[in-house]
């Protein structure tokens, strides 16, 4: 009778512990941009000048300088990360109007001062820019939020700016007295005004013929901080929230369908063991729903898939133990003894069975990008759980029960009378 | 399920061999010939997915791509409330947001989903996903090597790129598109359908411990003995990774149907290979050695 209560309160425990837990539980878990709506986007950074590189400091900063654009924008929770030596991959979610955003992100916003410095004698068809080929100056030179609308003598609106290295700014307009500097906002020039004199306050003026909105807007755009890096788009993904919405209904539905069959199959197949397998299962699944939510692990669309595979795949090991026990009775060992020794000689195949799809899931993680890594995360965290929850645990009520006596008969086993061969 | 009657696999592994030999060779034809179809993940481009409220035409959609200058190269396929664009062609931002635009006009409620991949991004993702599959192999290979003995190992690699190819070979002829999705399908195969291998193989070398095998038909015999003992746990296990597969593929999420079929094709494969090709596999790698013994003690009875 101790062992039955044993199992009834493991039991009891269990079932408690995850009503207990569960509601609430699943909207605490992070759900993927292709669920919940939204874009994804890895740029690759490119340094501004030629013959340049990208820094891990400046690729770090040009992160940070994109999630704080993300923010000013007003999106939630933007998610900024760096990857490799030169890639930053930018997740927002929820955006209504998604052109604007995606294109102040990319938006360089990248204040340059440049000089005519060995170049190319222009002529009348010159660009600006090419007119002004050598870069004297970059948006991290400036003074970040330095930019301010001010006026000039004529009260004109300008923009004022500030650099930071005075000596640097001193020593480039000392060099180009006399000789136009212009002031481009990424490829477009706003100005070239002559240098008149050489400015030792590091300060500089970019006058037009503004209007003050426009000198305001121009401020702003400056501010929201010049990125180090010129990045291009490599790859995107866009979901709307509603085709997400349906995505993850209708896989959770098809998963629990899945399950469904999963569990009476089991049942139908193992009888009372596989009602302990089936609960195994259930305890399983939430478990892995529960370090989602404690590790903040991100839930995508191959995930789900992971899971739903997974739970056919946790199953497994309940297979190979049951149909172990049964070969034992089969071949008239008694009940007692057999669980013992099916429970045992089990593990090991197990073990190997799911070591190798848990490498194959290391090599995923290693080298996929985005989904592909959702996938094998799941893969892993899954089928380490099923070990504890599949293998011992279930081993466990199984021959808590067996001792408690309530299992003795081949037949709850669903090996018939005629099967067992005598010793 | 219990069988009383034991089946002959070693002989059925010769119809097995033919079958899948042929089916080899059909699908390098196929892929010589028409090579995958591959999905802007690989060959650079964009894809758009549209759900929308009613069903519409091609015609009601080439309009308005031509009007914004992106008609040429568009691959439209209508679903059900639900179209599918493909460009070869990255579609640039503004491009994006006007044929969004554009297809609100026809319904207002459309939800999209865009995917842009850049022509380097897309050769990446291939190569990666070669690597995968090669280091997946190798990474099994020294396990299977370590836990078993080479034998094994080569049957089961042989096995299970058999099992992967037969996945890329369907997806040439019948011509669906294979996506990042796709490569994860045929590794979680390799990963997954070498389980059932691993089981068969682990009772093979357990029977062995029991007796000495002298003969051929002492070990085909084994193995005969050895794959029906585990024939149920081999089709019982498969099967329920089947269903979920299965249940996935028909209900799941529109961008994983291409995912769910693969799994459910690989898995079909999987348990196949690992009683019809694996084993036997073995066992033909087992008499190449065995003759030696013979060499050595010949019966002059």
């Amino acid at each position: 009778m101790k062992r039955l209560a044993t199992f009834i309160i493991v039991v009891l425990v269990a079932v408690g512990i995850m009503a207990w837990s569960t509601p609430g539980l699943l909207d605490r878990v992070r759900l993927g941009l292709d669920l919940k709506g939204g874009f994804e986007i890895l740029y690759e950074a490119a340094p501004l000048e030629q013959g340049q590189k990208v820094t891990k400091q400046s690729l770090t900063r040009t992160a940070e300088s994109l999630e704080k654009r993300a923010n000013l924008l007003g999106t939630s929770e933007p998610e900024v990360t760096t990857e490799g030596t030169n890639r930053i991959r930018l997740k927002i979610a929820g955006v209504t109007d998604e052109a604007e955003v995606r294109k102040k992100m990319k938006e360089p916003a990248s204040l340059t001062f440049r000089s005519a410095e060995g170049c190319k004698a222009p002529d009348a068809n010159t660009a600006d820019k090419d007119k002004y080929c050598k870069v004297e100056l970059v948006g991290s030179d400036f003074v970040e939020n330095g930019a301010s609308v001010g006026y000039s003598n004529l009260n004109a609106p300008v923009i004022d700016i500030k650099v930071k290295d005075k000596k640097k700014f001193a020593e480039i307009t000392k060099r180009l007295l006399g000789q136009p500097l212009a002031i481009f906002l990424d490829e477009t020039m706003l100005s070239d005004p002559t240098v008149n004199a050489e400015l030792t306050d590091g300060k500089a003026q970019i006058s037009g013929n503004y209007s003050l909105d426009e000198a305001k807007k121009i401020s702003d755009t400056i501010n929201l901080g010049a990125l180090p890096l010129k990045l291009t788009e490599k790859y995107s993904q866009s979901v709307g929230a509603t085709l997400g919405k349906q995505s993850l209904d209708k896989t959770i539905e098809s998963g629990i369908i899945g399950s469904i069959v999963i569990l009476i199959f089991m049942i139908a197949m193992y009888r009372l063991p596989g009602i302990i397998a089936s609960f195994g299962l259930i305890v399983h699944t939430w478990l892995l729903i529960l370090v989602f939510v404690w590790a903040d692990f991100t839930l995508t669309l191959p995930g789900i898939a992971a899971f739903i595979l997974g739970i056919g795949m946790a199953v497994d090991a309940n297979i190979i133990t049951n149909e172990r026990i049964r070969e034992e009775i089969r071949n008239g060992r008694s009940v007692m003894s057999s669980v013992k020794a099916g429970n045992k000689s089990s593990l090991r195949t197990i073990l190997d069975s799911n070591i190798t799809t848990i490498i194959v899931g290391a090599v995923m993680f290693a080298f996929g990008t985005g989904a592909v890594k959702g996938f094998a995360l799941v893969l892993i965290v899954e089928i380490v759980l099923s070990i504890l929850t599949n293998v011992y645990f279930t081993h466990y009520l199984l021959s808590l029960l067996v001792k408690a006596g309530l299992l003795k008969k081949p037949k709850q086993f669903g090996v018939k009378e005629s099967e067992i061969n005598a010793l | 399920m219990h069988f009383k009657k034991e089946f002959n696999f070693v002989k059925m592994s010769k119809a097995a061999f033919i079958f899948s030999i042929v089916l080899t060779i059909a699908g390098i034809i196929a892929l010589a010939a028409f090579g995958l179809n591959y999905s802007v993940d690989f060959r650079a481009g964009s894809n758009v997915d549209v759900k929308l409220a009613k069903n519409v035409t091609k015609a009601e959609v080439q309009p308005l791509l031509d009007e914004i200058g992106i008609g040429k190269d568009a691959t439209i396929s209508p679903g059900d409330k639900r179209v599918n664009i493909r460009f070869t062609k990255e579609l640039s931002e503004d491009q994006d947001s006007q044929l969004k635009k554009a297809i609100q006009q026809l319904d207002d409620t459309a939800s999209f989903e865009i995917n842009t991949v850049d022509p380097g991004m897309a050769k990446e993702l291939g190569r990666n996903a070669i690597y995968s599959v090669l280091i997946s192999c190798i990474g099994i290979i020294i396990y299977v090597s370590i836990r078993f003995e080479w034998r094994f190992a080569l049957a089961a690699i042989i096995a299970l790129l058999h099992d992967a190819f037969m996945v890329v070979a369907i997806f040439s002829i019948f011509r669906l598109e294979v996506s990042l999705t796709f490569i994860v399908a045929v590794l979680t195969i390799i990963g997954y359908s070498i389980n059932d291998t691993i089981v068969i193989f682990d009772r093979i070398r357990e029977n062995l411990r029991f007796g000495k095998q002298k003969t051929r038909e002492d070990l085909a015999n084994l193995l005969n003995h050895s794959v029906n003992q585990m024939l149920m746990r081999s089709l019982y296990t498969a099967f329920t990774v089947f269903i979920a597969a299965f249940f996935l593929f028909l209900f799941g999420g529109e961008s994983i149907k291409m995912f769910s079929l693969a799994m459910v094709i690989g898995l079909i494969f999987g348990a196949y290979s690992s009683i019809f090709i694996a084993s036997p596999l073995w066992l033909y790698f087992k008499y190449k050695q065995k003759p030696k013994g013979k060499a050595v003690k010949p019966s002059k009875a």
